[in-house]
């Protein structure tokens, strides 16, 4: 699935460029003293720019206008342009469908994704904690099965890890979903990466001399220096687990425990022989979009500044 | 970061040692014990399930009597791995979405590299509305990609097929080359911006110098981007190229959404994945959907494996 695709493309991107710089050296200034660009060039590179940024922005603005059609003009009209206004119908249509479920829907999805990356960064943050700052036996054969592990995609074991929990009974309860969200082998290598990087090994030892227990120093200083790193694991995570599709489809089989992803695939089902629940499904798949970007939209300073911080090491 | 001139926030504590404890030997299974909880889970989520389904794997569902009644599972020993290593349909899938995901993939960086290099030329303020705007994709959930596309390819109130329509000729999205050219599509739409992004920082990594010399020689951009820059960063495209494939291995989610509107193009095993899905939640065959999984995750881990050492002997 994409979501691993794009984690294993940021692991391949952070291993080789660890201390990338935060803004580029921009050909304006950096063309000063050599050719300058022909009006021509500056032309076609713009040109093509803005034909990819169309590509990229068309189908979402087909659902931003689709959201806004009823069932009959989804059909009838053209799909890139308004027609009359029918959001607000199609909201209440949304908001009342089977007892709101698909409230409840955003709601799991916002339950899963923040317990589940909570969980998942603070036991990353330990163990990567634990093998930056302390040199114990077998912590290399630690540090190759995180690292091996994390070369492999989440969703390869889905379906032995159903075997396991429907054994335990852990199936259709929420801790089937967030138990695997916890263990996140990327999140331990980017721990490390962080602890390495931020906790000095020195303020560690005035800790200890000051009577602090390991513990203590972990959760009081090093937990706060590795803030940073903490907001960027817990984003990832994030991002990851709400987009998620493909855990919760094998775990869940309640339509009321669903994800908001699971929901609009089971709506999308339903449309197949329903024609109506098609504004239904367009409607939701534009709501489900809100949350992510906000997150992403809210949290760009703190990563910005991440980044920032990463470089000036 | 004002955190590094506080004191140490255990100052509070009224004992002062005076040997300090060492970071060395003793003590050291404290960091052991930090990772006791990922440990632990660890082996909950990937040691204990490889290891049950290799022994489901074991078994077979067996009808009583005449195939009516209830069924028992029985060890068979390796039969349903023998099944599943002769199983064509699998395999095909196996090789259907190695080869699909590789021209996939390799289209995409290209447009991604492409796209980094234009970025390189354009002044700085266009540069953040660009990429803003390139990312917008990578923000929307796999499901609701799949989901949007879904729409654009249906035959009913799709506007391309409006456009074409009133251009006078007919689109179809489905069957033949076609069902893996608009699976593409929707995979290279979805991955391109923040391939971009990658390869743009790769890119603002490579020294000035490199290419300074090229530039006060009067090499032009395009040939400098050509001749200096790409050669110096295939390094991290092959890398990049390489564990995108991994994850293509495991397609499932975009092809079964697609599936609802294209039932004959792609079938119930048009991936591994899917095929697994489809023989352990359909047909209710665990056992073979379990050895399955096994395979499948072994061939996974060599790719992986491969991968790795290949890159590492690259690298240094």
């Amino acid at each position: 699935m994409t979501g691993d695709v794009m984690n294993r493309a940021v692991k391949a991107g952070r291993a080789r460029v660890p201390g990338r710089t935060p803004k580029a050296p921009r050909a304006g200034e950096a063309s000063r003293g050599g050719v300058r660009p022909t009006r021509r060039a500056v032309a076609l590179t713009t040109g093509l720019l803005v034909v990819f940024l169309v590509y990229s922005l068309a189908p979402t603005w087909f659902l931003l206008v689709s959201a806004t059609k009823n069932q009959t003009d989804l059909y009838s009209t053209f799909g890139l342009l308004f027609s009359a206004n029918h959001l607000g119908d199609n909201l209440q249509q949304i908001a009342s469908y089977h007892d709101g479920v698909f409230l409840r829907w955003i709601g799991n999805s916002v339950l899963y994704s923040t317990l589940g990356a909570a969980g998942s960064t603070l036991i990353s943050l330990a163990a990567g904690y634990g093998l930056a700052k302390y040199d114990y036996r077998g912590r290399g054969a630690l540090f190759a099965l995180v690292v091996g592990a994390s070369l492999l995609p989440s969703t390869l074991l889905a379906f032995p890890l159903y075997l396991v929990f429907a054994e335990m009974g852990l199936t259709n309860t929420i801790w089937s979903v967030l138990i695997p969200y916890f263990i996140n082998p990327f999140g331990v290598y980017l721990g490390k990466v962080y602890a390495d990087s931020s906790v000095p090994t020195e303020l560690m030892e005035a800790a200890r001399i000051d009577g602090a227990g390991e513990l203590r120093i972990f959760f009081a200083v090093a937990l706060r220096l590795m803030r940073t790193g903490g907001v960027t694991i817990f984003m990832l995570d994030f991002i990851n687990i709400w987009n998620n599709f493909f855990l919760p489809l094998f775990m869940l089989n309640g339509e009321r425990s669903f994800p908001v992803t699971l929901g609009l695939f089971s709506w999308l089902q339903q449309a197949q022989t329903a024609r109506d629940m098609n504004t239904l499904v367009l409607t939701g798949s534009l709501l489900s979009i809100i949350p992510l970007a906000v997150l992403m939209f809210t949290l760009q300073k703190y990563w910005r500044s991440g980044i920032l911080m990463g470089s000036l090491k | 970061m004002p955190t590094l001139t506080r004191p140490p926030a255990a100052t509070g504590s009224p004992v002062r040692r005076t040997s300090p404890r060492r970071t060395g030997r003793r003590g050291a299974y404290k960091g052991l014990l930090f990772a006791l909880p990922f440990l632990v889970g660890f082996l909950l989520t990937y040691v204990l399930p490889i290891v049950y389904a290799f022994n489901e794997s074991l078994h077979e569902k067996k009808g009583t009597g005449l195939g009516f009644g209830p069924t028992r599972v029985v060890f068979t020993g390796f039969a349903n791995f023998a099944s599943v290593l002769t199983d064509n349909a699998f395999w095909a899938s196996m090789l259907r979405t190695l080869f699909f995901g590789a021209a996939q993939i390799a289209v995409m960086l290209g447009i991604s590299l492409v796209l980094a290099l234009l970025l390189d030329g354009v002044a700085a303020r266009a540069v953040r509305f660009f990429r803003a705007g390139l990312l917008i994709p990578y923000v929307i959930p796999t499901v609701v990609s799949a989901l949007m596309w879904l729409f654009l390819y249906s035959p009913t109130g799709s506007p391309i097929i409006d456009l074409a329509n009133r251009a006078g000729t007919d689109i179809e999205f489905f069957g033949g080359l076609n069902t893996y050219l608009s699976l593409g599509n929707l995979l290279t739409w979805q991955g391109i911006g923040f391939n971009m992004i990658l390869i743009s920082a790769s890119l603002q990594a490579l020294p000035r110098e490199l290419y300074e010399a090229a530039r006060l020689d009067g090499a032009r951009e395009w040939r400098i981007a050509w001749s200096v820059k790409v050669p110096n960063i295939t390094g991290i495209l092959v890398l990049t190229g390489m564990f995108s494939l991994i994850g293509r291995l495991q397609l499932f989610a975009e092809p079964l959404l697609l599936r609802q509107i294209a039932p004959e193009s792609i079938n119930t095993d048009f991936t591994p994945m899917m095929e697994i899905y489809d023989k352990a939640f359909k047909t209710g065959n665990y056992q073979y959907a379990a050895a399955e999984s096994l395979v499948l995750a072994v061939v996974t881990g060599i790719l992986a494996f491969v991968f790795y050492h290949v890159t590492n002997r690259k690298m240094s």
